[in-house]
């Protein structure tokens, strides 16, 4: 188990090692030229985005939660929706809608007459628009934990002060949102790793961070050493926010003892207060789904019949198995790690479990990388052993196949069905592992016969969130893809590069009707939540 | 030589870097229903985990009809080990019926008997009919009933109980502990339960032993317990009672405040002529109109049969006095008492 784990930090320590190589010359080119902006626009990428979706998904999160206006319920779940879309694709649909040549600056200019410079209009392809992008598409990280926490609030500290005389303003800044603190920053943690992971967005719009600077060094100047110093540059971010994420947790973290006490009655918002609530939910809604949503459609309606061919069905097939395999093979691990710490708490054991958890905040570029580097080693260690001993040449084994692919998504996307299975495990109380024990099973006969029977919901969810995150994943999928291999995300990245945006917008739309299914499930696993178990 | 029940010898348990269970050395001779009683943070529960399986010794050794069970370099895992368990939190799989629930130590059994104990132990606990329901669509005290049958259900050959009744209504709690313990003799299972309530112990065990950070004080009956404690603790937490100062004479008779104590002396390892404390339980103390001796009422609690009076001594010590509720006394009124003292039970003043 401990193997496992080492393994899949694998790629991370790689780039470490790599890293620890004396700086060479690309590496020197890149302090004195970009490498200051790469951090600027990293740091505020990071910073736009962290506040963008504290202000959408909090007062999102209470009103839904907490208050009862029209729409309430429909908001509840379709808030969830622009997780559906990944941020590149986001970008490319506001890229198109609203660029000198979009349609909407084209018809102001048709109303009012303007011609190129007699007006101002925002730049989309901008650092404020990746802020912007990557904002509507992550806020539901922030809602979902800022909705939990105040869910799970007991109705008993805000009935308290309510009968001190707190009015809503008050229960919501002074008790509800101090004591939901450790979730919001967990929440904004995620997002600030998600931001800084990205590539497809940034890489659109030109915007200099250290993840299209990983590309450039990596693939434009061929220099492994200069990429890995990068990388590290970025993970020192990435495990900053890392131990914010994990220590707000630690104290959020509580545990179910008896079922939760009654709920408070929803706060009733009528009138303008009603308007204003439905205004707060359904502008991140229009802006994150329905509109992106709603161009896709349209470019996909009018380019569909020359796109969507004998290759498009391939293709689609190619992305849904390759997404469907990884998640069950990453299931399966973060069962056996899971259940391996629940079993033996040990300190190496949980360092290695940890370790592992990293990938998720390690950008796809950086994993990568991290695979590629020590793949390729071993293949041409491994094809000079044949060469020399046989004559033969092995070629590729490893690096440019489905493994190398695999493997990266594993090391990656881990941690998103670890944190399932966890999080389901601590809600299993240890008496009944110890009760199981007791009626004669074995460890592994409590695995199959307990916990997986009580947690098939949230391997369910755990699975199809892998899942979708697999079809999407654009970084890592480009750098490993074996040659010809082709996915729904790399295809759809590759024809928007190529200024074909309506063209792209039928695998994008594949995309985001994968990723709305499990959006819905989880919603709905979140109402059902409520009931309590 | 005939092998003790359940021995366990010279045991260390610890959660590093603490030992939670210190030299614990207890014999039960024969099968029966026993029970480790003791306050909370004692160690009882670390005990009874290390008897489960579930707790590596330090040093020491388990042994079940003889058999070696633990030792420090080595663990019986507790699958293997046919010991029941009963938890507080009771730990129903919520995913399976009561049946199944029942059912689930059974696996290995054949279909038939399977399902032949598992109808024998529904009409043992009386929920014939709730086969097919599940545990959240119980009453806890039917959850209860379930949990002991599940535990029963493979014939384990020792059952242990962490504090099954502790989350019941005082009221229920003994009339379930003794529910159980008719359930066990009729089963013919070995209980060994863990609690801190004495009176759910007193229900339960024939035999307690009373444990104190992490060491084991007395093993004994309950009656026992109560009127001969072998430590000053013991005293203290069974019953109620306090501890008179005075001077050992000849004889076994010990010159108090409230004159010569006799009686049936205990051995407490005093010697004549030392400075002693002569245990005085409330229902030692008689009140009594015509005695000669007279104390201030300063506490007194309603009872219904009976009220527990706080009485002051002139030299300021306090006694507990148990009187029929019909002597209604107020509270500074000088009442007079009468000592009478079946068991001597006394300790070396200002000793352990």
């Amino acid at each position: 188990m401990v193997g496992v784990a080492v393994l899949l930090a694998l790629p991370v320590l790689t780039v470490f090692v790599t890293a620890l190589q004396p700086v060479g010359a690309v590496w020197r080119h890149l302090v004195d030229t970009v490498l200051s902006d790469y951090l600027a626009n990293s740091l505020l990428l990071m910073l736009g985005v962290g506040v963008g979706t504290l202000l959408v998904g909090v007062p999102a999160a209470w009103l839904t939660g907490v208050c009862e206006f029209p729409g309430r319920r429909l908001f509840e779940w379709a808030l969830l929706l622009p997780m559906a879309i990944p941020a590149y694709i986001i970008a490319y649909t506001y890229t198109g809608l609203l660029d000198f040549a979009g349609p909407l600056q084209t018809t102001l200019r048709e109303i009012f007459g303007w011609t190129r410079h007699d007006y101002w209009f925002p730049e989309v392809r901008s650092l404020p628009g990746a802020i912007a992008m990557l904002t509507l598409v992550l806020y539901p990280y922030v809602y979902l934990l800022a909705r939990a926490a105040f869910l799970e609030q007991s109705a008993a500290v805000l009935e308290v002060s309510r009968s001190l005389g707190a009015g809503p303003w008050r229960r919501f800044l002074g008790v509800a949102l101090p004591l939901a603190r450790p979730s919001l920053i967990a929440g904004v943690s995620l997002v600030q790793m998600e931001a800084l992971a990205d590539y497809g967005t940034v890489q659109y719009f030109g915007v200099g961070t250290f993840t299209t600077g990983i590309f450039r060094v990596w693939f434009g100047m061929n220099d492994a050493t200069a990429a890995a110093q990068l990388a590290t540059l970025l993970l020192l971010f990435v495990f900053a926010l890392l131990v914010m994420e994990r220590l707000s947790r630690r104290q959020a973290r509580f545990h179910h003892t008896t079922a939760r006490q009654h709920r408070p009655p929803r706060v009733p918002l009528r009138g303008k207060r009603g308007g204003l609530a439905v205004l707060a939910c359904l502008i991140p809604l229009l802006l994150g789904f329905v509109i992106p949503a709603g161009i896709l459609a349209v470019w996909a309606a009018r380019t569909a019949p020359r796109v969507v061919d004998e290759r498009f069905l391939h293709l689609t097939a190619n992305s849904l198995l390759l997404a469907a395999g990884a998640a069950g093979l990453i299931l399966l691990l973060a069962l056996l790690l899971g259940y391996g710490q629940r079993l033996r708490p040990r300190p190496l054991v949980r360092l290695a479990v940890r370790g592992a958890g990293l990938g998720y905040a390690v950008p796809g570029t950086v994993i990568a990388i991290g695979v590629m580097l020590p793949f390729a080693a071993i293949d041409r260690s491994v094809d000079g052993w044949a060469r020399a001993w046989f004559g033969v040449s092995t070629g590729l084994l490893l690096s440019g196949t489905l493994i190398a692919l695999l493997f990266a998504y594993c090391a990656r996307f881990l941690p998103v069905a670890l944190h399932s299975v966890e999080a389901g495990l601590t809600r299993i109380r240890p008496s009944m592992d110890d009760a199981a024990r007791a009626l004669g099973a074995t460890p592994r006969a409590v695995l199959w016969r307990v916990h997986t029977p009580i947690l098939r919901g949230s391997l369910l969810t755990a699975l199809l969130l892998v899942f979708v995150d697999v079809l999407k994943e654009l970084p890592a999928t480009l750098i490993l893809r074996p040659f010809n291999f082709n996915t729904l995300a790399v295809r759809t990245y590759e024809l928007a590069s190529d200024e074909r945006l309506a063209d792209s917008a039928s695998f994008a739309l594949a995309i985001v009707l994968a990723g709305v299914g499990p959006v819905i499930l989880l919603s709905r696993a979140i109402g059902r939540g409520r009931t309590g178990q | 030589m005939t092998p003790f029940f359940l021995e366990l010898i010279d045991l260390d348990v610890a959660y590093p870097p603490r030992k939670v269970i210190r030299d614990l050395t207890l014999r039960m001779s024969h099968a029966g229903i026993g029970c480790l009683l003791g306050p909370s943070g004692c160690g009882k529960t670390t005990l009874l985990r290390a008897i489960a399986g579930f707790e590596p010794l330090r040093r020491g050794s388990i042994r079940l009809e003889g058999i070696e069970l633990s030792r420090p370099d080595w663990t019986l895992p507790p699958e293997q080990r046919r010991i029941g368990l009963m938890f507080q939190d009771l730990a129903l799989f919520p995913h399976l019926s009561v049946a199944d629930n029942i059912a689930f130590g059974l696996r290995d059994w054949k279909t038939g008997e399977r399902r032949a104990r598992v109808v024998e132990l529904l009409k043992l606990i009386e929920l014939e009919e709730y086969a097919r329901r599940y545990p959240h669509q119980l009453s806890g005290g039917q959850q209860q009933r379930v949990a002991l049958a599940r535990a029963l259900a493979p014939r384990p050959r020792l059952l242990l109980l962490d504090e099954p009744f502790s989350n019941l209504d005082v009221t229920l709690r003994e009339g379930l502990a003794r529910e159980v313990r008719t359930i066990l003799l009729r089963e013919g299972t070995s209980g060994l339960l863990v609690s801190h309530d004495q009176f759910e112990a007193f229900a339960f065990a024939d035999e307690i032993g009373v444990l104190h950070q992490g060491r084991l004080l007395q093993w004994d009956s309950a009656y026992n317990l109560y009127h001969r404690p072998a430590d000053r603790f013991v005293a203290d937490f069974i019953g109620q009672g306090v501890l008179l100062p005075g001077r050992l004479g000849g004889e076994g008779r010990v010159s108090t405040e409230l004159g010569e104590i006799g009686g049936m002396p205990a051995d407490g390892g005093c010697v004549a002529g030392e400075q002693v404390e002569v245990l005085v339980r409330p229902d030692d103390v008689v009140h009594d109109d015509d005695s000669p001796l007279l104390a201030e009422v300063v506490e007194r609690a309603f009872r219904g049969a009976e009220f527990l009076y706080t009485l002051k001594l002139p030299s300021g010590a306090r006694l507990l006095c148990l009187a029929p509720s019909h002597h209604n006394h107020a509270l500074g009124q000088r009442i007079g008492i009468r000592l009478d003292i079946d068991h001597l039970v006394m300790f070396r003043r200002g000793g352990g």
